[in-house]
């Protein structure tokens, strides 16, 4: 009798929950299914970057010519003014970080049943990773042409400085791009009353999603622009 | 609490880490800007650096109010990462020194900036000091 009324018990929580989870023929997870597979996918996206900062560590450590300095490279003159260490890539977390606060409200605005306002959030989320890759573009750009840094060489110092930034950063916006794709598809769908009778579980999927692009900034804006 | 009804938490939280993270963000530019260097601008920017990986995933992508089989899921295998990492930077440093003291790799070579290939056009003097770090 107390072995049934254990099962019929619910979830129990902590260690005895994750025995409990993982025990034979049971759902594992109790989470929607989409969910689950996202946060595997970010389990495996997070091996992906943690290759390349470590590649980035390697490289950097075992490189004896000196590495350049990021704060003079990576430094933008405003209206005429001295060149300001880092501004842009300074504004440039700021916007992601907006974004990210943009997204925690419409994964709330979601679970609220508040389409409107969920829709106009994720709207201005993608909006943000925008300008955010709009910036990116003009960082490369500059560095490209004006301080002639190459993926295979820069006037500055270790050659490796360019391979890796354009590896790490480049690939970064990528996912900020696949983002404000994934956004906009959500945003439509969500307009579109397609997820009333599905719940809205799909714009905290994509949220976790947007939030772990945030996440491997906040390791990049330490470890290659500010270490 | 149960994940099954969603994750759903009063907005005051998520305005409050929202805030957090602007300010943990400009104390990091802040250590660039005011040029603290050497261990303090190590230990700085990533205590900086680890406070806002753990808030956003914590709090924005829930992981504090998530079932303990999720949370082991997602946070054990980066666990075990941090030992790659570790294995990693000590095979660099030893490659370091070796290239140094046996390959006669030059230890006191100084990186250029953009002022001293430009010529310095942007009038300042004092901004020969960086190239030191």
């Amino acid at each position: 009798m107390s072995e049934a009324a254990l099962t019929q018990a619910g979830p129990q929580e902590g260690m005895d929950g994750l025995v409990d989870d993982w025990s034979s023929d049971k759902q594992t997870y109790h989470v929607p299914w989409g969910k689950a597979m996202m946060w595997i996918f970010l389990v495996s996206d997070t091996f992906i970057f943690t290759c390349f900062l470590t590649a980035y560590l390697h490289v950097r450590l075992t490189t004896t010519e000196p590495w350049p300095v990021q704060g003079a490279i990576f430094a933008l003159s405003l209206f005429g003014s001295d060149p300001i260490p880092l501004i842009l890539i300074a504004l440039m977390t700021f916007i992601l970080i907006t974004s990210s606060g943009t997204m925690a409200l419409a994964v709330n605005m979601g679970y609220r049943k508040d389409k409107e306002k969920a829709f106009w959030l994720i709207c201005a989320t993608a909006f943000f990773g925008l300008c955010f890759v709009g910036m990116q573009m003009f960082e490369w750009s500059k560095l490209i042409l004006d301080e002639g840094i190459r993926p295979w060489e820069n006037p500055f110092g270790a050659a490796q400085f360019g391979s890796i930034f354009f590896m790490i950063t480049g690939f970064h916006g990528l996912h900020v791009s696949g983002g404000v794709i994934y956004l906009m598809w959500v945003a439509l769908r969500v307009r579109r009353g397609h997820y009333d009778d599905k719940g809205y579980e799909i714009i905290e999927i994509v949220g976790l999603y947007w939030h772990f692009v945030d996440l491997v900034w906040v390791f990049i804006f330490a470890f290659f622009y500010l270490l | 609490m149960s994940s099954e009804a969603g994750q759903q938490h009063p907005l005051g939280i998520y305005y409050k880490i929202w805030i957090l993270l602007f300010v943990l963000s400009g104390f990091s530019y802040a250590v660039d800007f005011y040029e603290v260097q050497g261990a303090m601008r190590w230990t700085l920017v990533l205590l900086f650096m680890t406070l806002k990986a753990g808030f956003i995933t914590a709090i924005f992508m829930h992981v504090v109010w998530e079932r303990m089989a999720l949370v082991a899921t997602i946070l054990g295998p980066p666990i075990v990462l941090l030992l790659f990492i570790s294995f990693m930077a000590i095979e660099g440093n030893y490659t370091e020194n070796a290239r140094f003291s046996y390959m006669g790799h030059d230890r006191d070579a100084v990186a250029l900036t953009p002022e001293d290939l430009h010529g310095g056009g942007h009038g300042g003097e004092e901004h020969g000091e960086e190239a030191e770090h």
